[in-house]
């Protein structure tokens, strides 16, 4: 039995209709093909798929699509505009912020969530608050530089 | 108190990198970073094929079990059950997952190789061992159905933890190996070392655990299989370090297709550290079944399933000595080794603790005698296999840990101890068969040991003593090989796999370049790091070149990214073809502007004829390559394009000196990294801001083992205890500090950049560098890894009842 849902994914309205138990990252990835969200664990530990919920960054494998009913979902397809990188994507390009990549787009939109809540975090509170993101390439070194000047520009 | 000597060594070989005039050197952004960060990249989750069907695998939970019967009928009546294959259904002609190294025993005979079997069948031998593939029309299909397959095991008792494994009784993981003994084998001179240890002033002893280590890449491992009926061909997406081994292998050994009838692309892949390197039986069986079900065949690892069924790391058991005069000169070394392989031989299991640890034992010191003996031993787990380092961690991890304890023994700074022993001539041939072309191990000791400021380590252990803490300050003095080579030698010495790269360049008639590279990318910045290489060398923009990786569809051949060996490999065969490329390109510009080849030189993307101004662009080459109008047809072909393949002539040799500085709470055991300095000597160095990356990736994975991770089996039933994110304890950013890096630079002296690599090197250095730190802080022998605070506090607790 599938139930209808309506919210907004990247600025776009989406009404359709899902199954019951279909998680939001399996929403995002399937249906809608948003495969730059990325499912790295199956304990909501890795944080590779997290997106932002009405702004704040939430991991899409622990919330179902029908609970996303309303909202407004960003992914890191939606983040650049008008082709231009958001200033937390070209902080971590700058900064050598990724190597693989597959952690990337949810440890780019925990970033991005976090100028809600510091405007000129330290290191070690961005340390703390990347606690449930893993990265298994850079060692965090040049991820936390990467958030540390993403953040400086966004409230510049 | 540790006592130390700062020595700043004047004007020698080894300086740091100058600041670049071309590509070469650059920090340049990485090009493959606009498609990750906009989510653009292709995973291989990422690819859907058209009517593709989806596998669940049914899985041991049992580590040793006899399989009576299974059932599968219930399954196949599940909804949008399409098929579910045994062991049983396998054809006789289907093969196991064969071991691409043959390692020789000390007793001349051939290690055990019993089949590994892509699907069990009739035992089990670890959790997680594939017994059933389910394909069904969506994965939940397949997952429902597969909980519906009844297997009847018949439990038997395991053996899981390689202390276990040869005791008299064990149960035998393989009827071939009753005693669970894969080989025993040995390096060096057992005859001078016994004389050399009659005569030690000191001699240092140690057993330790190299802690096994589960890879963790953050991409779990995955594949898309189809089968097309027009052409009888086989197309495989896979998350794979090497396509064109997976591809050989695969085909010649197990499955006994045409190898030419199967295509391997291994796209954007999360992360490897090893683990991707291996023919697995997930997709193998997703290759066999696809014909079968005539639709492509979609299987994603979910994590619980990486934990029990990816190739872990390290897992031995060590007894070392260390012999030395009354100066502190080491006279001989003896190392004895039980490694584990698992329950079945991964792809290049048996050469990790034999070719890729043994060799490695003279470290960064002349030590004139070594002997090592390994045993390697199956067991009721998940097979081991290369995780980052490979072999090398665990020999660093052996010399440097005991290094250390001589020279707290002895009363000798922990620098002046490898002052006193640094090899200082080079070429070096060691008494454990390799013959390092060059380093400067000082420069790299004195660069860290300045940046570290270990000047100032007393104020801040005496600091930090007031505030009731405990600081350590531990040395680690690696080296690795990397680049294995050559393969006729490797050859001899059992590889059943060649160990050269392939590179070819194809110029455009505009004059860009596609690069097409038997080595692969999963995080290194391949695309980024090679383009400059061919930019550099043709005198045009790193944009001009697209660097293509990853699928035997469109690049010649390839062994894949490995052991530190992109650069130094991949990078080589890309300047042979290179140099074709030139060499032809001379010849085009001699015949426009009529003179002798001879008289041309190549510079700055110019053909130009020597002593004048007069030349050609490359661009205007490249086009007279194809549009070839004024053209010595008679004596050239057209066309703009090379392939090269290189075979090293010897091994790299990278090297350096890491520091790590930690603080203890003695009340708690708690241990925090207050430092850590990496100074290593990579040779030349393309990339400078890439390579950083590199080390400081490395240093994270080291630290990890050392202080955090460590997979765990109950040793009674097999079960895998740290089977989730929950148990396992991976590095999280707040585990780790920031990093302090800096380079020396002897270029190799056998390839044409002069490059040795440096995946690997943070891996092989950090673990003994933070044990050696926790050592010093706690007055401990040995403390096993991972350090966890109820094991440091346990150390500090004895330390004081010592006192």
């Amino acid at each position: 039995m599938k139930i209808p849902v309506s919210l907004t994914v990247n600025g776009q309205p989406v009404s359709t209709q899902v199954e019951p138990r279909t998680l939001l990252v399996e929403f995002l990835r399937g249906p809608l093909q948003l495969t730059g969200t990325h499912v790295g664990c199956d304990t909501a530990q890795c944080g590779a798929c997290t997106v932002l919920v009405d702004g704040k960054p939430m991991k899409s494998c622990n919330m179902l699509a029908v609970q996303a009913q309303g909202k407004t979902i960003t992914t890191i397809e939606g983040l650049a505009t008008d082709g231009a990188l958001h200033p937390m994507q070209a902080a971590f390009r700058k900064n050598h912020g990724l190597q693989c990549g597959f952690c990337t787009p949810g440890m780019v939109m925990a970033a991005v969530g976090l100028a809600g809540q510091a405007k000129q975090p330290t290191e070690a509170q961005i340390r703390e608050a990347l606690d449930g993101n893993f990265c298994r390439c850079t060692g965090y070194h040049n991820i936390v530089k990467a958030v540390q000047e993403g953040l400086a520009e966004m409230t510049a | 108190m540790t006592e130390t000597t700062v020595r700043e060594k004047p004007a020698a070989a080894a300086q740091r990198a100058t600041k670049p005039s071309g590509p070469i050197g650059a920090r340049i952004e990485r090009k493959e970073d606009a498609r990750f960060l906009t989510g653009a990249g292709q995973y291989t989750d990422d690819v859907t094929l058209p009517h593709q069907t989806h596998a669940c695998f049914v899985r041991s939970p049992h580590a040793h079990a006899k399989i009576r019967s299974i059932h599968t009928d219930a399954a196949k009546r599940s909804p949008g059950v399409l098929a579910v294959y045994t062991g049983a259904d396998l054809p006789a002609s289907v093969g196991g997952l064969p071991c691409g190294w043959l390692i020789t025993g000390s007793d001349g005979q051939p290690m055990k190789e019993p089949k590994h079997p892509i699907l069990a069948q009739g035992k089990a031998r670890h959790v997680g061992d594939p017994v059933a593939i389910v394909i069904a029309e969506t994965p939940d299909q397949a997952k429902e159905a597969a909980q519906q397959v009844q297997v009847d095991y018949e439990p038997l008792p395991a053996v899981v933890d390689v202390r276990d494994a040869m005791r008299k009784g064990a149960p035998a993981v393989h009827d071939e190996a009753p005693d669970n003994v894969c080989y025993v084998w040995a390096l060096g001179d057992s005859g001078a070392l016994d004389a050399a240890f009659a005569r030690a002033a000191h001699v240092t002893t140690l057993e330790f655990v190299n802690n096994r280590l589960i890879p963790n890449a953050i991409e779990p491992r995955a594949c898309n299989a189809a089968y097309s009926r027009a052409d009888d061909s086989y197309t495989l997406y896979v998350a794979n370090q090497n396509p064109h081994v997976e591809r050989l292998l695969m085909t010649a050994f197990v499955l006994g297709l045409p190898e030419h009838k199967v295509r391997v692309i291994a796209p954007d892949v999360g992360g490897g550290f090893g683990s991707k390197i291996y023919l697995y039986a997930e997709e193998t069986v997703c290759v066999w079944a696809a014909k079968r079900v005539g639709r492509p065949i979609k299987w994603t690892a979910e994590r619980s399933e990486s934990f029990v069924a990816d190739a872990h790391g390290r897992d031995h058991v060590t007894r070392a000595e260390l012999a030395l005069d009354k100066d502190g000169q080491f006279l001989a070394l003896r190392v004895k080794t039980t490694a584990a392989m698992g329950a079945y031989l991964s792809t290049f299991a048996s050469c990790i603790p034999t070719i890729l640890y043994a060799t490695l034992l003279a470290g960064q010191y002349t030590t004139p005698a070594i002997h090592c003996e390994v045993t390697a031993v199956f067991t009721n787990t998940a097979p081991v296999d290369a995780y980052r380092g490979a072999g090398r961690p665990e020999a660093t991890y052996v010399v440097e840990r005991l290094v250390a304890t001589a020279a707290r023994e002895m009363s000798l700074a922990q620098d002046e101890i490898r002052r006193r022993n640094f090899i200082r001539k080079f070429p070096y041939a060691t008494p454990v068969a390799l013959t390092y072309d060059t380093g400067d191990y000082e420069a790299c000791l004195d660069g860290a040991m300045k940046l570290a400021d270990v000047a100032g380590f007393p104020k801040r252990r005496e600091e930090a003593a007031k505030r009731g803490k405990l600081r350590g300050l531990g040395y680690s003095s690696y080296i690795e090989a990397c680049g294995l080579a050559p393969s006729n030698v490797a050859g001899s010495l059992g590889a059943r796999a060649g160990l050269f790269e392939a590179g070819e360049v194809r110029v455009h008639p505009t004059g860009k370049v596609t690069v097409f590279t038997g080595s692969h990318s999963h995080g290194q910045g391949h695309e980024t790091t090679f383009a400059q290489v061919v930019a550099d060398r043709l005198g045009i923009a790193v944009d001009d070149v697209e660097v293509v990786h990853g699928d035997t569809g469109r690049i010649p051949f390839g062994m894949g990214t490995y052991g530190s060996r992109s650069i130094a490999v991949g990078g080589t065969a890309i300047m042979k073809a290179l140099d074709k490329i030139v060499a032809k390109g001379r010849k085009i510009a001699a015949h426009l502007m009529e003179v002798s080849d001879a008289d041309v030189e190549f510079t700055d993307g110019k053909f130009t004829v020597k002593g004048t101004d007069k030349n050609v662009a490359f661009a205007q080459v490249a086009l007279t390559a194809y549009v070839p109008h004024n053209y010595p047809l008679d004596k050239l072909e057209p066309g703009l394009d090379e392939t090269a393949f290189y075979d090293p002539t010897n091994f790299t040799y990278p090297a350096g000196t890491h520091i790590c500085e930690v603080e203890v709470d003695p009340e708690t055991g708690e241990t925090k990294i207050a430092s850590f300095t990496a100074c290593d000597d990579f040779g030349n160095i393309i990339n400078p801001m890439i390579v950083e990356g590199q080390v400081h990736g490395g240093l994270a994975q080291g630290i990890g083992q050392a202080l955090l991770e460590g997979c765990v089996y109950d040793r009674e039933s097999g079960q895998l205890l740290t089977g989730s994110y929950m148990d396992y304890a991976m590095p999280r950013a707040a585990d780790l500090p920031s990093f302090k890096v800096d380079t020396r630079v002897t270029p190799c002296t056998h390839n044409p950049l002069g490059v040795k690599g440096c995946g690997e090197a943070g891996a092989i250095g950090a673990p003994a560098a933070v044990m050696n730190a926790i050592c010093d802080a706690t007055g401990a022998k040995d403390i096993e890894m991972p350090a966890t605070s109820e094991r440091v506090w346990r150390a500090v607790r004895a330390s004081q009842k010592r006192i």
